[in-house]
């Protein structure tokens, strides 16, 4: 049986991990490599990297990185960060990524969905967006969430999953940080629109979160960042915790 | 020394990494000269059937695949590599493959229902149907990631596992020494080390 899927992801600028992370029993916690091969001991089924380095000198530093975890960890690899061009897709693919996401590179130039999904194929695309409600509706957001584009997120995402996107990370910028639970109503409506795989992003603040996010149909996998980091939630714990409530996990 | 097959059809670098983690020699080559000097062999591949099937015929490298096998190497094919050890494929249109092992490779679509969805993406446990050498250090209901849209039909004579979704997908296959898995060992975690360390041991 096909199972949900825990993933966090780790924010990495100039090498090292971002969001001050709070662990026990790691040397280094900065260390992407070494959260990286921590969660893969957790249980995570996935990781999900994203280089928010500013200056295009320091971006081997992040391809480095890549290659150091693809070398020592064999679960599936996401990589987003300043994806902009095919060229940035053959880069982060050659250093051992798996997926590649896509957000306001996607938005710049909504032809590089398709291009990327016909030379690397639809599972290696996927679809990154930052969604907001202004005025009652959904508004896809750009570059790290600051700016509305004022682009319906609904039909956004329809389009991506049309284009060849073969999954989407969504992400909820009115429920992220605030740790009261998942989006569910936005996730809802998406889901209802793409039958692509989707991650849900942006909210998580405890176990039962969780639960409540797997009830909505159509939902694949739960993305969270500084619960994970600050050893809130403990993804093994919290895998437990939701076999015991029924939904399918590997453990 | 284990060859992995290079015909320019999708990334070899986690595959090398985990041979290489497990202590394993490997060499990615599209030389049919290497794989002539390869203990064992490993056709890898993501994308389109077709295309990858062109691909391996026009880099000349099928008959020193079919020699090897002949010659009693243990080969492995992954993902769209396990399919291209079949017949043919229904893949946009229809396509021959190297016919190493009986059966076809249709469209999950046809066969699946809402709200099941293509591709196949995620961990799904394996149920080990038929006892085998490469299980030696897994078990049944051991999880395993697949990437895939396509799966193996009318192959039950050389089924060694398969998966729950919708359908029993075909996991495990073998022929002699032929092997195809269609998840990908290379991302499956501890589990996918396990089986490549078996497969080295055949």
């Amino acid at each position: 049986m096909l199972t949900k899927r825990i993933i966090p992801c780790l924010d990495v600028r100039d090498g090292r991990v971002v969001k001050g992370v709070n662990f026990q029993g790691i040397q280094d916690v900065d260390s992407p490599v070494e959260l990286a091969k921590f969660y893969n001991q957790s249980g995570a089924d996935e990781l999900v990297f994203y280089d928010i380095t500013a200056s295009v000198e320091n971006r081997p530093l992040f391809t480095d990185i890549l290659r150091q975890v693809a070398s020592q960890i064999f679960i599936p690899l996401t990589v987003g960060g300043s994806i902009n061009t095919l060229e940035d897709f053959d880069r982060v693919l050659k250093c051992g990524a798996d997926k590649v996401s896509v957000n306001s590179g996607a938005i710049k130039n909504p032809a590089l969905i398709e291009q990327a999904a016909k030379r690397y194929g639809d599972q290696c695309v996927v679809l990154s967006m930052d969604i907001k409600r202004v005025d009652g509706k959904f508004h896809l957001f750009a570059k790290g969430g600051r700016v509305d584009t004022g682009i319906d997120a609904l039909e956004w995402a329809v389009r991506g999953a049309e284009h060849g996107a073969g999954e989407m990370v969504v992400n909820s910028i009115d429920t992220d940080g605030v740790k009261n639970g998942f989006d569910l109503e936005m996730l809802e409506k998406i889901a209802s629109r793409v039958d692509v795989p989707i991650i849900a992003s942006g909210g998580a603040g405890k176990m039962e979160d969780f639960y409540q996010l797997f009830q909505v149909p159509g939902m694949d996998a739960g993305l969270a960042a500084s619960i994970f980091h600050f050893k809130e939630v403990d993804i093994r714990e919290l895998k437990r915790y939701l076999v015991k409530k029924g939904i399918p996990m590997r453990v | 020394m284990i060859a992995i097959i290079d015909y320019g059809v999708g990334n070899l670098f986690s595959l090398s990494s985990s041979l290489s983690y497990l202590g394993l020699e490997n060499q990615v080559t599209g030389s049919a000269e290497d794989l002539a000097r390869a203990d064992r062999l490993i056709l890898p591949g993501v994308g389109a059937f077709g295309d990858a099937a062109e691909k391996l015929r026009a880099a000349g490298l099928v008959e020193a695949v079919q020699k090897k096998v002949e010659q009693g190497a243990p080969m492995l094919g992954i993902c769209l590599g396990m399919q291209l050890l079949f017949d043919k494929s229904f893949e946009y249109g229809e396509h021959k493959g190297l016919g190493l092992i009986q059966g076809e490779v249709c469209p999950l679509q046809d066969d699946l229902t809402p709200p099941l969805k293509v591709p196949h993406i995620g961990w799904n446990s394996l149920d080990i149907v038929r006892d085998d050498p490469i299980f030696k250090y897994i078990q049944s209901g051991d999880y395993v990631y697949y990437v895939h849209s396509f799966y193996a039909k009318r192959c039950e004579e050389s089924t060694l596992a398969t998966s729950r979704y919708g359908v029993d997908v075909t996991g495990v296959v073998r022929r002699g020494k032929v092997y195809g898995m269609q998840f990908h060992p290379e991302k499956s975690g501890q589990v996918g080390l396990n089986l490549l360390k078996a497969f080295s041991e055949l």
